[in-house]
């Protein structure tokens, strides 16, 4: 599979009013998990709908082990990209900067979810479909505008200040990583003067691929 | 301004921002009961330490209170419309200066063309914003007169960083003691392309794209205010 095939599409075809009230959250995520299973095959979905459905409990928790898995991702895709991207040079460096930073995420994530009496999220198991340092950049560009819009999406919901301050504080820094590696790619750094929000069940749909 | 805790000067990072979190929810009663009812601990204090802990910068801190800054409720009102109209004033300021520094004619090609889409997209902030205050039924703040040091493209690129970079952080700075729920998705989603706008300078100023590590740091209003003080003639 193509990275390019895989990373965008699947986000502009699911039609999920999350907004409408009509739906509890976690039918809301059930129902991005069947869409997501008419395009992958039934077989795929189980795992990711006990997953999600565990993870839209328990309020700022919830969210938390939403973006820790999100983070999980990031810090596996550059802690691989190290050996497989076949970067040099400045990408090389740039990789290194971001799989610290993502590394760093996941322990504020992980020890944040303990301290409010949670418990993170098992860590997944990835797959990234790259075999070059172009499809990586591409793949990468995705993972952080995702992150990007997935933080901005899930942070209005947040109860706790402090909470939402450490997710304000962790989607600029993403946000930044997106800036970076679309230069990498001779895009856009900021494509809109306005960063979209997506809804967890979209972005949980747009990284489903990647986990085993 | 003396009497706002956020405005301590002393210490690290890492301590003061812990200080102020346990500080503040000594004093605050509801944030008292809502940190308790969070599980005990020092889960919140733990997190801010976690988010500061690879600061280098001393005049900013963590502005978590859930209310509005004296400074902005003096200058700019009370609450959401005060943020906003805060926010405002620096896209104003922004806004101008991008498009004193296309007028300049330091920059072509490709730097050019990178000056006018951020100068264009701030003046969608302004748009958006100039809206959001009058949605909220008040009046938007005016556009300030602004006048910039243009020497040289390398300087003016330098500006051009700290400029984004105190906006980013100005932004964070604010997101928690934003009550309106739609005002703050809009807020963040300025607040990311301020930090996007921020990284591509830094790439091209040869710095780090994430001077504060991987954790952003917040900046009060009465630091931001003071930093942009220099560029408003009027």
């Amino acid at each position: 599979m193509r990275s390019d095939e895989l990373a965008q599409p699947e986000l502009a075809d699911v039609h999920v009013d999350v907004d409408s009230g009509d739906f509890s959250r976690g039918e809301v995520i059930l129902k991005g998990a069947l869409a997501a299973g008419a395009v992958y095959g039934a077989a795929s979905v189980a795992p990711f709908v006990s997953r999600a459905l565990a993870m839209s409990d328990g309020g700022d928790v919830g969210i938390l082990n939403f973006a820790l898995t999100l983070e999980y991702l990031e810090s596996t895709f550059y802690k691989e990209a190290k050996r497989r991207a076949g970067a040099s040079g400045e990408l090389k460096s740039l990789i290194a900067l971001v799989g610290r930073d993502e590394d760093e995420h996941v322990g504020a994530l992980t020890e944040t979810i303990k301290k409010l009496g949670g418990k993170p999220v098992a860590e997944p198991k990835f797959d990234f479909p790259y075999k070059n340092t172009g499809e990586f950049l591409k793949l990468a560009q995705t993972f952080e505008d995702t992150g990007v819009s997935a933080y901005n999406g899930a942070a209005p919901q947040i109860k706790s200040k402090e909470v939402l301050g450490a997710a304000g504080s962790i989607v600029q820094v993403e946000a930044r990583h997106a800036a970076a590696i679309r230069l990498q790619n001779k895009e856009e750094p900021s494509p809109e003067a306005f960063d979209p929000s997506l809804p967890k069940a979209q972005v949980l749909k747009a990284v489903e691929p990647f986990i085993q | 301004m003396g009497e706002n805790p956020n405005f301590n000067q002393e210490g690290s990072m890492a301590v003061r921002k812990e200080a102020n979190a346990l500080s503040r929810i000594a004093r605050d009663p509801v944030s008292r009961r809502k940190f308790i009812a969070l599980g005990g601990g020092s889960a919140a204090a733990a997190f801010l330490v976690a988010c500061g802990s690879d600061s280098s910068t001393a005049t900013t801190t963590a502005t978590t209170s859930g209310s509005t800054e004296h400074v902005i409720e003096e200058k700019f009102g009370k609450g959401d419309v005060g943020i906003l109209n805060y926010a405002l004033t620096l896209e104003y300021l922004e806004t101008a200066f991008y498009a004193d520094v296309v007028k300049s004619g330091l920059f072509k090609g490709s730097d050019l063309a990178t000056i006018e889409k951020f100068g264009e997209e701030e003046a969608q902030h302004v748009e958006a914003l100039t809206a959001a205050v009058k949605t909220a039924g008040a009046k938007p703040a005016p556009k300030p007169k602004t006048q910039f040091p243009l020497k040289n493209a390398k300087s003016v690129l330098e500006l051009a960083g700290t400029v984004e970079n105190l906006g980013a952080a100005a932004y964070l700075g604010q997101a928690a003691n934003i009550k309106s729920p739609a005002v703050l998705a809009e807020a963040l989603s300025i607040h990311s392309v301020e930090g996007r706008h921020a990284a591509a300078l830094n790439t091209l100023l040869g710095q780090s794209i994430t001077p504060d590590g991987a954790f952003a740091v917040p900046a009060d209003a009465e630091t931001v205010l003071k930093s942009v003080e220099p560029f408003i003639v009027g």
